[in-house]
């Protein structure tokens, strides 16, 4: 009664358009709270070590997107965490916790570079690019699938294994087959099977990023496929007696999540100038797997709010090196703001618990 | 008549693990030097999986073990060098340890928040920090353990022997003997499986799971502190690779028994040894191609993949563990 009284006065309050997005308020604030709690012990600790945080956050945010370099690479890294994001986020909505990104990125990366050194007609070679490194991912994440419907066995572990398996893997070929003689860094991928640039260091790959991104909200939430995956997701159980293959669905978001990994592999590898290879260690390749889950949870695991949360993410990214250039603060700061981040996402009643004890105090 | 035929096969396994040493002795290669590693790479695994039995038996699951060991290691470090006092450091590694249980278990048992991305939050966390920290503190990268601060070692006929191989193994007996003697393993485990009927029997079933988490983090504490002090003498960002979630497939491994957690670690760090002891005898150098070596660098975790998939399926876990417990509103 007293709900329902309250959401009539919510439509008298905010009209129709209100009342269709007002579903949106809460997980909104809950990210922007989140967000804000981890930048906030950030720069507590920058206090803590003597540095300036005012200084550094307020460089790393202008020159991610405040100047035209820095909002060409924030977009370019955004394309990149967006996909992984995709990966993290599906997997929730199938009930599962897929932190296998890393792996499939960097199987995906590799893919692109060995396929671009097949000498392919002009436009075929980008589309093999693309094809292949989404392969790879969805072929990374198929062993987790497996192991996961048949056997039992925690995505969390096995993803892990995969992923130090997938590095060592990546190595092998950064120094063996597919070295660059003399360095130890990959060969480059020829400039045919490179994505065309929209500006600065943009590529075209944003495009096929967002686009993905809504094929799969649509495939989500709008088809059948889509109903039982997140049934699945909701309660397996239930979805059980209701009919549902349980195993196909979470197979699925393994293999769709494989796809969206190894895609984001190929968009770093034949996206982002000047380089267009892997670098030594595997740099380059490394560290986007992780963040993507804290771009999943501040995007509330749906494919569109990834997309805006990915840009934020993908400014913590750029910015950073200006920062370290600028205000002498080591880039590191943006992990531990990414990891608080992530901490307060765990806590979504934190903000009831703090409005319960202001109501209590001020009543 | 099964229980026999596992006994017979077990015989079996052990003798031909003996032979193979043996053989592999008669040719000449280092089998001594083998078993130290391996007991070496055990003692992390050993300590990480023994502690996150008891979390995950009084309920709580803590997939922040790489960061705890990742922090620890890199506080221990810090400690050590500014007092010049070995066992401060250890204690602080173990206090670090404890106040990220504190935090984790907070989150998961008070405020009811996902266990599991709290942990990847601090293994985010962990690896930014420990970054950042060996960035400001000395210079970026590997930071080396000054010489002459390290730990003692048992000397042995093979060669020096931590003091922790032991530490750890009697650890595994002792939490053996509270789980399964004392009525505090009782409620531990009980409180994994049904918490409401222990909370009915007087005992505060939060206090008890958040006391739990604090000493299972404690001990993934000291095992950072023994990899940066002891085991490698030295801190960096990439010194656990992996190890915090090997001991979580330990602990899969085992089905939550202390022992065979033990038994687990082992296993897997016999195989984190031969992945380091293949590199450096001398018989087989010349034989491994260049490069081959990021395929053995692969052993631990492709073992801990196969294993993990052979033995599970039929290991019981508790019943409540990883979901939170919700008291009764009066």
């Amino acid at each position: 009664m007293e709900a329902q009284k309250k959401r009539r006065l919510n439509v008298v309050k905010l009209g129709w358009f209100g009342e269709r997005f007002s579903g949106l308020a809460k997980p909104l604030t809950q990210s922007v709270f989140a967000i804000v709690i981890g930048l906030a012990i950030g720069a507590l600790l920058l206090v803590v070590w003597g540095y300036d945080p005012l200084d550094g956050f307020g460089q790393l945010f202008s020159s991610a997107f405040f100047t035209n370099i820095g909002l060409s690479s924030t977009l370019s890294y955004a394309t990149t965490l967006m996909l992984v994001g995709i990966t993290f986020g599906l997997g929730v909505r199938a009930g599962l916790f897929n932190i296998g990104a890393e792996g499939q990125l960097m199987v995906g990366a590799m893919t692109a570079v060995a396929v671009s050194t097949f000498s392919l007609p002009p436009l075929l070679c980008l589309v093999a690019g693309v094809v292949f490194s989404m392969l790879a991912g969805a072929l990374w994440a198929f062993p987790v699938a497996i192991l996961k419907v048949k056997k039992g066995v925690h995505e969390v572990v096995s993803t892990i294994m995969l992923n130090w398996i997938a590095f060592y893997l990546c190595l092998y070929l950064v120094l063996g087959p597919l070295t660059k003689p003399g360095t130890h860094t990959s060969v480059q991928i020829p400039v045919d099977s490179r994505f065309p640039l929209l500006f600065g260091t943009l590529s075209s790959a944003i495009l096929i990023a967002i686009l993905f991104a809504v094929v799969v909200y649509f495939i989500i939430w709008y088809t059948k496929l889509g109903c039982k995956i997140r049934a699945v997701g909701f309660d397996q159980e239930s979805a059980h007696y209701m009919g549902i293959n349980p195993g196909r669905a979470m197979t699925i978001g393994f293999l769709m999540g494989g796809l969206a990994s190894g895609l984001a592999g190929g968009a770093v590898v034949m996206g982002i100038p000047p380089d267009y290879a892997v670098f030594t260690e595997l740099s380059n390749i490394t560290g986007y797997g992780f963040a993507g889950i804290a771009v999943a949870l501040i995007g509330r695991n749906h494919p569109l709010g990834i997309i805006f949360s990915s840009v934020f993410f993908g400014g913590l990214w750029s910015g950073k090196r200006a920062m370290q250039i600028y205000s002498g603060i080591p880039l590191e700061i943006v992990d531990i703001v990414i990891g608080v981040i992530v901490i307060s996402v765990a806590l979504p009643e934190l903000l009831d618990i703090i409005r319960r004890k202001i109501k209590g105090r001020s009543s | 008549m099964n229980k026999i035929r596992k006994r017979v096969l077990w015989i079996i396994v052990s003798l031909s693990v003996v032979t193979i040493f043996l053989a592999m002795q008669l040719v000449g290669l280092q089998v001594s030097s083998l078993i130290m590693i391996s007991l070496h790479a055990m003692v992390p695994l050993g300590l990480v999986a023994i502690g996150e039995v008891v979390n995950e038996r009084a309920g709580t699951v803590n997939i922040g073990l790489e960061g705890i060991l990742l922090l620890s290691s890199f506080v221990a470090v810090y400690v050590t060098e500014v007092s010049r006092n070995l066992a401060l450091g250890i204690i602080f590694g173990m206090v670090t340890g404890a106040f990220i249980g504190l935090i984790h278990g907070l989150i998961s048992i008070y405020a009811k928040g996902d266990q599991i991305v709290s942990g990847v939050g601090i293994n985010l966390f962990a690896a930014g920090f420990v970054a950042f920290g060996i960035w400001t503190v000395w210079v970026p990268g590997v930071h080396m353990l000054p010489a002459g601060l390290g730990m003692s070692r048992i000397s042995t006929p093979w060669g020096g022997l931590s003091w922790f191989v032991p530490i750890t193994v009697v650890l595994a007996l002792v939490i053996y003997f509270v789980f399964y003697k004392t009525s505090w393993g009782v409620w531990v485990r009980a409180a994994g499986e049904n918490p409401g009927a222990v909370d009915a029997s007087g005992v505060r079933v939060y206090r008890l799971r958040l006391i739990a988490c604090i000493f299972g983090a404690l001990l993934g504490g000291l095992a950072g502190a023994y990899m940066s002090l002891d085991w490698v003498g030295m801190t960096s960002k990439a010194l656990p690779a992996g190890r915090g979630f090997i001991a979580l497939a330990c602990v899969v491994f085992s089905g939550l028994e202390p022992i065979s957690a033990l038994g687990a670690a082992a296993l897997f760090g016999f195989c984190d040894g031969l992945s380091t002891w293949i590199k450096a005898v001398p018989q087989l150098v010349p034989i491994i191609p260049p490069g081959f070596d990021n395929f053995i660098k692969m052993i631990p975790y492709v073992a801990t993949l196969v294993a993990v998939t052979l033995v599970i399926g039929r290991r019981r876990f508790p019943k409540s563990v990883g979901r939170p417990y919700r008291r009764e509103e009066i």
